[in-house]
């Protein structure tokens, strides 16, 4: 239904399960995709996969220059950014009382701060081109909260409101900015959880079950299509009804 | 100078869509030529490119009229 031939789209984390979902779905709707991410094997062999139109952009989000320059070398390598997908995100986990700065600033440095300098980073093009697609990767705990994730759900919230703030002032040009909030989804991370715990976690999911990468994918790549031009601002929450905001 | 002026104002008015002879060298880009203020951020990259100069934000922001910009750019040219 969505056809995305002819746009270059960067997509950060895209070594995560649902990060690699997010580039295949937009590869296959005819995207060029910029594969960033820190740990290059998993990227290359992502690319490998997904053959034509797939280039590896390693970076480190906690690093500032390495941020800076992602949009300028996807450019290079594809030719411009018409599609940026935030998605990478660290988390560092602690009760409040016992969380230390170092556990704040680095979750808010990788997941709010670098999200922000690519957006800066992307921009300047797309207002040329009158058209452009940002979609950041929140959460459904930005929203929610959750106990042991204070930074983390601070992080997640603070990339709605700026995401919201930056879709008014470039609703003008053509360029949209939306987020994505997840709810629980079966990645790598959540395969370690036991039987039990995942039965008790889905007693909270009214659907069940815990979502699926394709499941995220799905509502990227509506948001990164032409048909969804008049969507800005907005957050789509997938979370099985976990939390009906 | 005058060959300066001509190329800013050529930006100003394919950007804002606005007539030649309204371009006065004291017309503000935001008051007299309906400018937005992003507008005003998109003219100043559209001069950056054209003079191949780099405009700082702080002095971006005092850029507010045709003659400003045609002074700034020849002083940084």
């Amino acid at each position: 239904m969505f056809d995305l031939t002819g746009k270059n789209a960067l997509i950060t984390g895209a070594s995560g399960g649902i990060g690699g979902e997010i580039a295949k779905a937009l590869h296959a709707a005819g995207a060029t995709v910029g594969l960033s991410g820190t740990r290059v094997e998993p990227l290359e062999a992502l690319a490998a996969d997904l053959g034509e139109r797939a280039h590896v952009l390693p970076c480190n989000l906690s690093d500032k220059d390495s941020v800076v320059a992602l949009p300028k070398a996807a450019a290079e390598a594809m030719g411009s950014v018409d599609i940026l997908v935030n998605n990478a995100g660290i988390t560092r986990d602690n009760l409040f009382m016992r969380m230390s700065d170092d556990e704040w600033d680095s979750v808010l440095n990788v997941n709010l701060t670098s999200t922000m300098r690519l957006c800066k980073g992307v921009l300047r093009p797309m207002m040329k081109a009158r058209w452009g697609r940002i979609i950041n990767i929140s959460s459904i705990v930005g929203a929610t909260g959750n106990p042991g994730q204070g930074n983390y759900a601070a992080s997640k919230a603070g990339v709605i409101g700026m995401s919201k703030s930056l879709a008014y002032e470039v609703a003008s040009r053509g360029i949209t900015v939306n987020c994505v909030a997840p709810g629980f989804i079966a990645t790598a991370m959540t395969d370690k959880l036991t039987d039990d715990q995942k039965e008790k976690i889905n007693t909270q999911i009214p659907a069940a079950r815990m979502g699926t990468p394709e499941e995220i994918a799905a509502s990227v790549l509506y948001l990164a299509s032409n048909e969804a031009g008049y969507t800005t601002g907005a957050t789509i929450h997938v979370n099985g009804g976990m939390a009906m905001l | 100078m005058s060959d300066i002026s001509d190329r800013v104002k050529k930006i100003v008015v394919e950007h804002l869509d606005v007539e030649e002879d309204k371009v006065t060298e004291t017309a503000s880009f935001i008051d007299d030529l309906g400018a937005d203020s992003l507008d005003t951020v998109e003219l100043v990259m559209a001069f950056e490119e054209e003079f191949g100069i780099e405009i700082p934000d702080d002095a971006a922001e005092t850029i507010q009229t045709f003659g400003d910009a045609v002074k700034f750019i020849t002083e940084a040219s």
